[in-house]
């Protein structure tokens, strides 16, 4: 897989995740162009299309859109389930994700996206598995972030005693 | 330093964090580009400080810019700062803001090399990954070749999570730098066979990706691709792998073989996971199906044999079998040829024997299979063969018939080693000749076959049944003998027996050796009275005697209740608690052992017959005899063999005996000799029969002739206890109120009766569907009709309930006891509908059609119907009326009785718990109507008060204080209904609210109704 991009059907770019390196520029170019083509689809085309010398396999979940980009010898359905993997991972860890989720914890949403594909590649075929490695990480995460902000509320109280 | 941090964190509460920043962006719609400005100039500020925790906010902030297209390069360096935090959730972060911002002319990239190695080798498997992670979308070359080692190594991490990262990524290694290929392509291939099935994929995806590249390089791994692709359930996999051969082919022409091989495997695969949901449109691919069993790779034949077994139907079975044995001949190696037979018995039997028309054709394909050499499977066959014969008796004659051929040539068979499986075949062949001997057109020349030397050469268990079964056959061939004038025949044959059951009596084997012993002295008695001219067959024969026939698991319920048995009855009168143990002469305490109290008593019992109905069901499972509960199946073993008798119930309640009252039966025998002597009945059905007379005594008492038995007893228990106790008290009483009764019956037999009752009657709701509701008051009016064949009075109970998944449906059971002496029939119990509450009736019935109920009624017992009524409104109470017709048996007479179902609004109201708080927020909300009643003398305890009102109108207590308490409950269609209730002295005020006021002046009518009756 090339790259990732998740983007609002007001053409709001969520997420976006490249797989091969190229410039900013580029990359700008590339989402911008991608964005319009996939909006002007009708609801009832089909999931795939030819785009330079690339495939791109699309699925709308609401109102956000999953895009991929894959070389032409690459599956168009096992990118599909890929893209619905991915919808269900994030729709476990949240618990019925919504395109909000996405937006305020764009950094969560990443790194399920990391645990779940690697370079490209898809790295762990288990729901399960990906959630529990993300659940670990968090819980290493929140040791720290808990200390820091139980200092944080204790300042507060004491330099801020109005509300918050 | 401590100070720093504490003054870096008061500056950061002023912060702005990425949700704070997100939802400003989206409250600026209209200015986004300055106010990002703005964000921007801040995030520069935050950037500068000490404080690491400042600094990744500000990067995480970074991070979202940049997705939206702001540049965010100049803050490179800072990434890598964060990037090396000691802690992980910084690092996270700044690993995140590299894999987004950095590309491959980031020149800062170059510093991250040491702080990533370090990473790669932190003991915290998590720092690891997010390296792993980050590297992989910002790997250079220079990264990659300073790095390959590293990661080679971490392809050996004792962490799955790790390894698989590491193989992933060793892609894009090789990619930035071919030659780290060559000297770690031996451990990547390794991983193809590593335990994790992660790993393994991760290294399926990476060799794939390369022999897309490069696929010369590869082609030997096909091999190895191959097993993992027959072995590999992971469809992600499969896909990958078969790709992988899709890149392969075009080197190796070999291989499109394989390829097709691996979609045609697929395929299967997938059409037996369709079959499960839309079996027809598989059925309609049979041929392809059938083709592939031609397969050279014995994988797919296998999946088809799968497939097959799951497509068969009535019309198609006999040409797949037939199909499937040519294969069975063809078929080279033992396993597969096995899988084969297994898989036809499996095909032909399954749901028991559903698709199987023609029985005979069956018993052939069964011969037909022992002509296999070396099955492991003989016992297979030889227990269908059992089961075939047994169970369907029409084919007897003709399994019989295969069978003898198969014992005449039995040295084909046992020519093999001892170890031949298949000679198990004959253990059911030898059965049943022996058994349905009477079927064999040359019994004479099977005993010969039975009884040969060879014989013994044969595993003891089925020499053990040569020589029982070679009995049987002597006692039928004895039997045709002895018609004939010849005697010397009948003595020859004798002779045969003796001079070959030697052979046996020689057996190592116990079982034959105990057998053929017994067997020979027998035959050997026998001959000393044929040289008397004695005629012995049919002494002989009734040695045998007696038909081995199926019973259906069910079998016993469709059994009529014999008449004067009431199951539901006591058959000890349950023991008062006044009574102790001590008390009890030993006689009595022997015979009414059960000396809990009544609902612990029976709560015993359920649990003990719930184990033993267990324990039955598990032995029907594993008795040929019973015939599997399978509805479709019983129905295609009985349309074959069409005249199954059915064990005599005395027989099968052998199975429910419970030790209790086999030891009563014991105590009671001397009691009861004269009457046995009378009667000469058999025990065990003296037994039901007492026990339903006992089970009389309780509840209706005596009340015709051939109920002889209880009355005797009432006067020995009566004589046994001398201590006037409550118990006998309550008994006397109901005697004496029966007698009246009887009496009463005898003098007015035309009379018309009415009978009022009430009753409570609790239901366990079985499941979360249904809520159970008792009904508290329940009437019924039943005048009988005059009629000069008026014996059976009856009487019905009923108790609604609300079906709380539906709050318009509204369950009632009725309780239909039979009091009077005939057997009734053809009930039918119709409800005149009115505009609010109907009868639900079957489609295409009409509205005024009754509903049968589905059982009879004999003399003294009584059954459940539940009946379901749709009701629109529920505020207001209702009455229906209805009739129940019936036949008398006896008469033949139609009778009728009428009654009415009083439809309360109690009934309506379900028992729901509710807490002190939510209540307080109810009775606030305001939207509720309130009412009060005041109750006048009413003098019982204010908690049984509460108690009453809690069983008879279904409310819980939320609160209660002193003399005060609240209570509350809910209506089918959700009405809250909350009470308070307060007393002083003998005066009972009640205040109700509700939303509907109808409903609550209605429940508070019959809770007044309640307490005026008591």
């Amino acid at each position: 897989m090339q790259f990732m991009l998740l983007f609002s059907r007001q053409g709001k770019l969520r997420l976006q995740k490249w797989y091969v390196p190229l410039s900013d520029k580029e990359r700008k170019k590339i989402s911008r162009d991608l964005v319009q083509t996939i909006l002007a689809r009708k609801p009832k085309m089909c999931s795939f299309l030819e785009w330079r010398d690339l495939k791109i396999v699309y699925k709308r979940y609401a109102s956000l859109y999953f895009c991929c980009a894959v070389e032409d010898q690459d599956n168009e359905l096992i990118t599909l389930e890929i893209i619905h993997r991915y919808v269900e991972l994030l729709d476990k860890y949240f618990g019925s994700v919504c395109e909000l989720d996405i937006i305020f914890n764009f950094e969560k949403a990443y790194f399920i996206l990391d645990e779940f594909l690697l370079g490209g590649e898809a790295q762990e075929t288990s729901k399960k598995n990906v959630l529990k490695a993300i659940e670990q990480a968090d819980l290493l995460q929140e040791v720290h972030t808990h200390i820091f902000s139980t200092t944080l509320i204790f300042l507060k109280k004491k330099y801020n005693p109005g509300p918050l | 330093m401590a100070l720093k941090i504490v003054k870096g964190s008061i500056d950061r509460m002023f912060d702005k964090n990425l949700q704070d920043l997100v939802r400003g962006i989206r409250n600026h719609k209209e200015d986004e580009a300055k106010y990002i400005s703005t964000c921007i100039d801040e995030i520069k500020q935050e950037l500068k400080q000490d404080n690491i925790a400042v600094k990744a906010n500000a990067v995480c902030k970074l991070t979202y810019l940049q997705m939206l297209g702001y540049d965010v390069s100049w803050a490179a360096f800072n990434i890598v700062e964060v990037m090396s935090s000691s802690k992980f959730t910084y690092k996270r972060i700044g690993y995140l803001a590299a894999s987004q911002c950095f590309h491959e002319s980031t020149d800062v990239i170059m510093l991250t090399t040491n702080q990533i190695r370090k990473d790669l080798s932190s003991p915290n498997q998590y720092d690891t990954g997010v390296a792993l992670t980050g590297l992989s979308c910002f790997v250079t070359p220079d990264l990659a070749r300073d790095l390959a080692n590293d990661i080679m190594t971490l392809m050996s991490h004792t962490k799955p999570y790790i390894r698989k990262k590491a193989v992933l990524i060793m892609y894009k290694v090789f990619l930035k730098y071919p030659e780290s290929l060559r000297p770690a392509f031996p451990r990547l291939k390794e991983k193809l066979e590593d335990p994790d099935p992660g790993v393994q994929s991760a290294a399926v995806n990476v060799i794939c990706e390369l022999a897309r590249r490069n696929p010369k390089n590869y082609l030997s791994l096909a091999p190895l691709f191959f097993k993992l692709m027959t072995s590999s359930t992971n469809n992600w996999v499969l896909i990958k792998i078969i790709k992988l051969f899709g890149a392969l082919t075009p080197l190796e022409p070999r291989l499109v073989y394989s390829c097709v091989h691996v979609v045609k495997y697929l395929g299967l695969l997938a059409m037996s996971k369709i079959l499960k949901t839309h079996p027809k449109s598989v059925q309609s691919h049979k041929d392809l199906i059938l083709q592939c069993l031609d397969d050279k790779d014995e994988s797919i034949r296998l999946r088809a044999l799968d497939l097959l077994y799951g497509m068969v139907s009535k019309k198609n079975l006999m040409e797949i079998v037939k199909k499937l044995m040519l294969h069975v001949d063809k078929a080279e190696g033992t396993t597969y040829r096995d899988e084969l037979l297994t898989k036809i018995i499996d095909i032909c039997s399954q749901s028991n024997y559903q698709y199987i028309t023609n029985f005979e054709w069956y018993i052939s394909i069964l011969v037909e299979l022992t002509r296999l050499e070396g099955t492991r499977h003989g016992h297979l066959i030889a227990s269908q063969m059992l089961d075939v014969a047994i169970r369907v008796k029409a084919i007897r004659a003709f399994a019989v018939a295969q069978m003898a051929t198969l014992l005449d040539n039995a040295h084909l068979l046992t020519g093999n080693m001892q170890r031949n499986g298949i000679c198990e075949v004959l253990y059911a062949a030898a059965w049943i000749c022996g058994e349905f001997s009477e079927h064999l057109e040359n019994p004479m020349q099977t005993l010969e076959a039975m009884l040969r030397p060879k014989v013994a050469t044969l595993p003891g268990h089925i020499q053990a049944v040569y020589v029982q079964n070679a009995a049987k056959l002597f006692a039928t061939v004895l039997k045709s003998q002895e018609g004939n004038t010849d005697s010397t025949a009948a003595q020859e044959t004798s002779q045969l027996m003796i001079d070959r059951l030697p052979l046996f009596v020689q057996s190592a084997n116990l079982e034959v050796q105990e057998r053929a012993s017994c067997i020979l002295q027998l035959v050997k008695y026998i001959q000393k009275l044929q040289q008397k001219d004695v005629e012995i067959a049919e002494e002989v024969n009734a040695l045998f005697a007696g038909e081995l026939n199926p019973v259906a698991p069910k079998a016993q319920k469709k059994v009529p209740v014999p008449e004067g048995l009431d199951l539901d009855a006591w058959i000890n009168e349950p023991p008062s608690e006044s009574e102790s143990e001590d008390e009890q002469p030993k006689a009595i305490f022997a015979k009414e052992e059960p000396k809990h109290s009544r609902p612990r008593h029976t709560e015993v019992d359920e649990k003990e017959l719930a184990r033993r109905r267990e324990a039955r069901k598990q032995e029907q499972a594993n008795n040929p005899f019973y015939i599997k509960a399978s509805p479709s199946s019983q129905k295609a073993v009985y349309y074959k063999s069409h005249k199954h008798k059915i064990f005599p119930p005395c027989v099968l309640s052998f199975f429910t005996g419970l030790p209790m009252s086999d030891q009563y039966v014991k105590l009671e025998e001397e009691r009861r000799q004269k009457e046995r002597a009378e009667k000469k009945k058999k025990e065990k059905k003296k037994r039901k029969e007492k026990r339903s007379g006992r089970g009389k005594k309780h509840d209706s008492g005596p009340e015709s002739e051939e109920d002889i038995t209880p009355a005797h007893q009432v006067d020995i228990v009566t004589e046994e206890m001398p201590e006037v106790n409550s118990l006998d008290i309550l008994y006397f009483k109901k005697s004496s109120k029966h007698k009246k009764k009887k009496q009463k019956k005898e003098k007015e037999e035309k009379e018309k009766k009415k009978k009022k009752k009430h009753h409570h009657h609790h239901h366990h709701s079985d499941g979360g569907g249904e809520e159970s509701v008792q009904n508290g008051t329940v009437e019924e009016e039943e005048p009988l009709p005059v009629s000069v064949y008026q014996s059976s009075a009856r009487h019905s109970v009923y108790d609604i309930q609300g079906n709380l998944q539906d709050g318009s449906q509204v369950v009632v059971s009725v309780i239909f006891e039979n009091k009077g002496d005939s057997f009734l029939k053809s009930m039918e119990f119709n409800v005149l509908d009115s505009l609010n509450s109907k009868l639900q009736r079957p489609d295409g019935s009409g509205p005024h059609d009754g509903l049968t109920v589905p059982f009879q009624l004999p003399p003294g017992v009584s059954n459940e119907a539940r009946f379901v009524f749709t009701v629109q409104s529920i505020i207001m109470p209702q009455k229906l009326k209805g009739t129940l017709t019936f036949i008398v048996k006896d008469s033949s007479t139609h009778e009728k009785l009428d009654f009415k179902l009083h439809f309360t609004c109690t009934s309506y109201l379900i028992t729901t718990p509710c807490y002190s708080d939510a209540f307080a927020k109810l009775l606030e909300s305001g939207d509720l109507k309130g009412s009060s009643v005041r109750l006048e003398g009413v003098n019982m305890p204010f908690h049984h008060l509460l108690a009453r009102i809690c069983f008879h109108h279904h409310f819980s207590v939320v609160e209660r204080i002193d003399s005060c308490a609240s209570m509350y409950s809910r209506s089918i269609q959700g009405h809250h209904v909350c009470l308070l209730v307060k007393t002083s002295g003998q005066t009972v005020s009640i205040d109700a609210k509700c939303d509907e006021p109808t409903l609550l002046g209605n429940v508070l009518d019959e809770i007044k109704q309640t307490f005026s009756q008591c």
